[in-house]
């Protein structure tokens, strides 16, 4: 094969990463020509920062993607070394499954499934440029000349653009610790006009596994009781390890006070904005100097590897530093580092140029997903992979993507926050940002999105028949679940009722916290032969369902100011009574509905009824011309 | 069918007569209407004497202070022109006719002005329902209330609590999000609950008092007895001493009349369920008597001319002893007053006391109130904030703040999820 040669796909994806991967993988799914492109094939699926896949709002968006058949849920389970659900004690709505991922298997489950996947062309080499024209996208250069033509490009590059790494007094030009910064492509993004802004994030020294004194600290087993990512994952697959807890102490956070000048964060080095909820040790201790001690997770990377990652010590303090307020911690009195911490200063696109389906609005066939629009961690990255994926082959074959919205996923959440808000820190999933989180759950993502991905043509045949299945036996018990019975008849199973002669279904009996469908067993035999899984997320849903049938109308609202379209041309600054600043709002988000526009930040009901009434006018003004 | 784009005109200020007439016209042919009216547009936001003449035939109408608000820069929002003209009906009447004259000129609806203040952002939600009650004051302690509203008096309340139950949701939802990290102290439940209930008790404070409409409706004060006990005179003779500022009567059904007047200042409303029993005939009858008892139970004052004891058994009962030099006359044991309405004998008495009664009624003037609508919301918010006192699922305790949030957001229609994030993150040491 020539170098030069010219080669067509439908979509190329830029980057092998989470948001890559999964745009590939969708993409193809689709039955769209894809290629992937990465600086090597190696890189492809790699686990770029630590060890985990999942928790609290990210595990939702792990099994969200999972359910459009997705790759990092099968992966997280076929590379997982240790299982915590978090939150057990509160509700399953805000249960987080969350695992340890040996990196090597990881990038091997992701290697499998791709190479396995039809429609799929994994293009090893750099990008030079994107072939581009004022207003549309139509392909890439690589940096041995040769071009590659697509419909549309999928930017998921992560934290390459002009990335610059700072330790202590050190400066390094490049994404990660050893690998080239895309400058060029940077440049020409930047030369496009796309609203670039810079972020910061940063990672904890890597420790040898060796030299922890893991038996003077408390254990963390992996869970025992076999849930896995996903549904289509058969238990555990490899051995399983545990985690151990050390903490920071008075010395610690003396160490790090005493050395808070020769910090990049502090020294003003560094003056794009990091995340609230992730903040560097130097950070929460400088923050919240009230605290005396904070938790470290120290989690083993992988099976055959003594790399341990301490979750909760990113630092960009001077290795010598590190080393000595590592060192000062329990269990790690002779800790020896491999790999020191640092902070990595980064550009991104501010995702208000985007659009629902993560296209740049004003550049046909560009699509951005992942780390590159602001965001942090896999998760977040895999599913606007998942999104901008399927943004991109609706395009291709000329149709409308699923519409999804606040109401039936996270990743809409996290979608609608990005283009609509923007990030002003890097954008991390949370339960707390999804309003009707009641419904969304991590076990009920099958329920609530399979049947959209069903639709939509990306779900392979193994996922389809298991669907399929459950969906029956679903509507089996709910059925079942409809059966009438009185008070009398649960006191006599020996449940704890008031006996005041309430007749109700079972489904409705369900709602009291101590009435559980195994205790019902013994009154519709049919209830002994379910699923546990299926069994626990019906139980949920009657459990909620009076808060669920609450939102209905509130998401009725939603929806029906979701169907009032404002259009991308709307002039915010002719409509009388909206500030400056709603206007220039309004005009960098450029909301595609009314709804959208509600959630913009300051936008009053005064405005918004100023805009509906704008947008009625120009309307009909349209209507009669 | 209505149309945003009209230009809208209506007197803005009391029913006439009275001293000066306010006519206020709002939408993009005010300026031509002003100009067509009187010759020229006058300077922006400059009073100015002018000759108001009819310009189809050319007839002076009235010599009137005229004022021109170019929009954005008025209280619409949109061009305003305010004429202040003389008060009289015929004077109003024949500006209002030349208005009608111009093209693209129409009557405002009921409240159309105030909506168009809001639709051009010229106030939230809060303030704009403020205004219509202002708008509707028609006595001073209306107006003072109203003022209070509209100057943000509800909204700083209800910030106020926002803020409390921004700060609990960021508690709750720090406890749902990052316990399990121990990033953050566990919570303690009842810790939630503590804080919950003072915010409970002030909103039942603000709900148990008189409702802003009050004000604006005025006190119901119903005048009950069989026919011929001498309502009729009573509230004529109520009427007659207020001549100067009763407005029109207006029977709002066909057998209730009800008669604003005001007292000291005082907005009352006056009930005659006269007409209730006068017809014969046994099924109306029942029907009337039904009506009368919807009337008292609605009533804040009930003034009994029928017989001693024989009144509806309700704590806002007065025992007047009508018609005093009537020769049939028979004296209640106990009655509260007893009244000469021809010879105006006990009058003064019995307005003196309607008026002490109605200060302890109404919403105190200096004091925060709500309507019906705020009202619907507030309750909905302080039932959300209940349903957390006992409530041990933190997933259920969040759900709740958020119904109480978004329920008082609709009053004042602000805040965002994001709002509580801002909470959450300012006052924890979150994550890894």
């Amino acid at each position: 094969m020539g170098c030069a040669m010219n080669r067509i796909f439908d979509i190329i994806v830029v980057g092998g990463g989470h948001a890559g991967c999964e745009a590939a993988a969708v993409a193809a799914r689709m039955g769209v020509s894809t290629a992937l492109v990465s600086f090597t094939r190696d890189s492809i699926g790699a686990m770029s920062c630590n060890p985990a896949i999942g928790g609290l709002g990210k595990g939702h968006l792990v099994r969200e993607v999972d359910a459009f058949d997705g790759l990092i849920g099968r992966a997280a389970d076929a590379a997982a070394i240790h299982y915590r659900m978090l939150n057990l004690s509160k509700g399953t709505a805000v249960q987080g499954p969350r695992v340890q991922a040996d990196r090597k298997l990881y990038k091997a489950a992701i290697h499998r499934m791709l190479d396995g996947q039809d429609n799929l062309t994994i293009v090893e080499g750099e990008v030079a440029s994107l072939v581009m024209t004022e207003s549309r996208v139509s392909g890439i250069v690589m940096a041995d000349g040769s071009t590659i033509e697509a419909q549309a490009v999928i930017l998921a590059t992560g934290t390459f653009l002009n990335g610059k790494l700072f330790r202590g007094e050190e400066r390094l030009e490049g994404g990660r610790t050893g690998e080239a910064a895309s400058v060029s492509l940077g440049q020409q993004i930047r030369d496009a006009g796309l609203p670039i802004a810079r972020l910061k994030t940063g990672t904890p020294p890597r420790i040898d596994g060796r030299t922890i004194d893991w038996a003077a600290l408390p254990e963390q087993p992996s869970d025992d009781d076999g849930w896995t990512m996903s549904p289509l994952s058969k238990g555990r697959m490899v051995a399983q390890t545990f985690c151990a807890v050390s903490r920071t102490n008075a010395g610690t956070h003396e160490i790090i006070r005493g050395s808070l000048d020769r910090s990049p964060l502090f020294s003003g080095a560094i003056d794009a904005q990091g995340p609230r909820y992730c903040p560097s040790i130097e950070d929460k201790i400088h923050r919240f100097a009230d605290r005396d001690s904070h938790q470290v997770f120290l989690e083993p990377e992988g099976l055959d590897t003594h790399l341990v990652y301490p979750n909760g010590i990113s630092t960009s303090l001077p290795a010598d530093v590190q080393i000595a307020f590592v060192r000062s911690m329990d269990g790690l009195e002779k800790a020896e580092i491999i790999v020191p911490g640092y902070a990595v200063e980064y550009d991104h696109i501010d995702p208000r140029a985007l659009d629902r389906s993560l296209k740049v609005r004003d550049l046909e066939g560009l699509y951005c997903a992942g780390q590159i629009n602001g965001t942090t961690g896999y998760e977040e990255a895999a599913a606007q992979g998942l999104i901008a994926g399927i943004g991109a082959a609706s395009l291709v074959q000329g149709k409308d993507a699923p519409a999804l919205d606040r109401g039936t996923s996270y990743m809409a959440v996290m979608i609608d926050d990005l283009v609509l808000q923007g990030v002003t820190e890097p954008y991390r999933m949370l339960t707390a940002r999804a309003e009707y989180r009641l419904r969304l759950r991590a076990d009920n993502a099958s329920t609530r999105l399979t049947p959209i991905a069903l639709a939509l043509g990306c779900v392979a045949g193994e996922r389809a028949d298991w669907f399929g299945d459950r969906q029956r036996a679903r509507d089996d018990i709910f059925k079942i679940l409809e059966s009438v019975y009185s008070s009398e008849d649960l006191v006599k199973l020996g449940i704890n009722v008031r006996r005041d002669g309430t007749k109700q279904s079972l489904f409705q009996w369900l709602r009291f916290p101590n009435i559980t469908i195994a205790s019902l067993e013994d009154l519709e035999t049919c209830l002994k032969t379910g699923d546990a899984d299926l069994m626990a997320e019906i139980e949920e849903d009657a459990r909620y369902a009076p808060y669920l049938e609450r939102q209905e109308s509130e998401l009725r609202d939603l929806r029906a100011n979701e169907q009032i379209g404002l259009g991308n041309d709307m002039d915010y600054a002719v409509i009388a009574g909206l500030s400056n600043e709603m206007v220039e709002r309004l005009t960098t988000a450029r909301p595609d509905t009314l709804a959208a526009a509600s959630r913009i930040r300051g936008i009053t009901p005064a405005a918004l009824a100023a805009i509906l009434v704008h947008a009625r006018r120009r309307d009909s003004r349209n209507i009669a011309a | 069918m209505l149309s945003a784009d009209d230009t809208i005109f209506a007197l803005s200020s009391g029913q006439p007569p009275a001293a000066i007439g306010i006519l206020r016209i709002s939408g993009p042919r005010a300026g031509q209407a002003l100009e067509a009216l009187t010759g020229n547009l006058p300077k922006p936001r400059v009073a100015g004497l002018h000759n108001i003449t009819n310009m189809v035939n050319g007839e002076l109408l009235d010599s009137a202070l005229c004022l021109w608000f170019p929009g954005p820069n008025s209280a619409t929002g949109e061009d305003l022109a305010e004429i202040h003209c003389h008060g009289g009906r015929a004077v109003i009447r024949a500006i209002e006719a030349a208005l009608e004259q111009i093209d693209g000129l129409r009557r405002a609806e009921p409240g159309e002005f105030t909506r168009r203040a809001f639709t051009h952002g010229k106030m939230d939600l809060a303030e704009a329902e403020g205004l219509s009650d202002l708008l509707f004051a028609e006595t001073e302690l209306q107006r003072k209330a109203a003022v209070r509203n509209a100057g943000g008096g509800l909204s700083r309340k209800i910030d106020d609590w926002q803020q409390q139950i921004l700060a609990l949701s960021a508690r709750v939802e720090a406890e749902l999000d990052f316990s399990d990290e121990d990033d953050v102290a566990p919570e303690q439940v009842a810790e939630i609950h503590n804080s919950v209930r003072p915010l409970v008790d002030e909103m039942g404070n603000l709900l148990e008092r008189p409702r802003a409409e009050k004000l604006r409706d005025g006190i119901r004060v119903v005048l009950g007895g069989p026919p011929n006990s001498g309502k009729s005179t009573l509230l004529n003779a109520l009427v007659e001493r207020e001549a100067a500022i009763v407005s029109d009567i207006a029977g709002t059904t066909r057998d209730v009349i009800e008669v604003p007047i005001a007292l000291g200042g005082i907005p009352f409303l006056f009930i005659d369920t006269a007409g209730v029993r006068d017809s014969g005939a046994e099924t109306i009858e029942q029907i009337g008597i039904d009506r009368a008892r919807q009337q008292f139970s609605a009533a804040d004052i009930i003034l009994w001319l029928g017989e001693e004891g024989q009144g509806p058994a309700q704590g806002n009962l007065i025992e007047i002893s009508s018609r005093c030099d009537h020769p049939d006359h028979q004296p209640k044991a106990s009655a509260a007053f007893t009244l000469s309405p021809v010879s105006g004998r006990g009058m003064d008495a019995l307005v003196d006391h309607l008026i002490i009664r109605a200060k302890d009624i109404l919403p105190d003037a200096d004091q925060v109130s709500v309507n019906a609508r705020q009202a619907g919301l507030l309750s909905t918010a302080r039932d959300a904030l209940s349903a957390v006192i006992d409530e041990t699922d933190y997933l259920i305790v969040a759900e709740h703040l958020r119904m109480a949030r978004k329920a008082l957001d609709e009053i004042t229609g602000k805040a965002s999820t994001e709002d509580m994030l801002d909470g959450l993150f300012g006052k924890f040491c979150i994550g890894k």
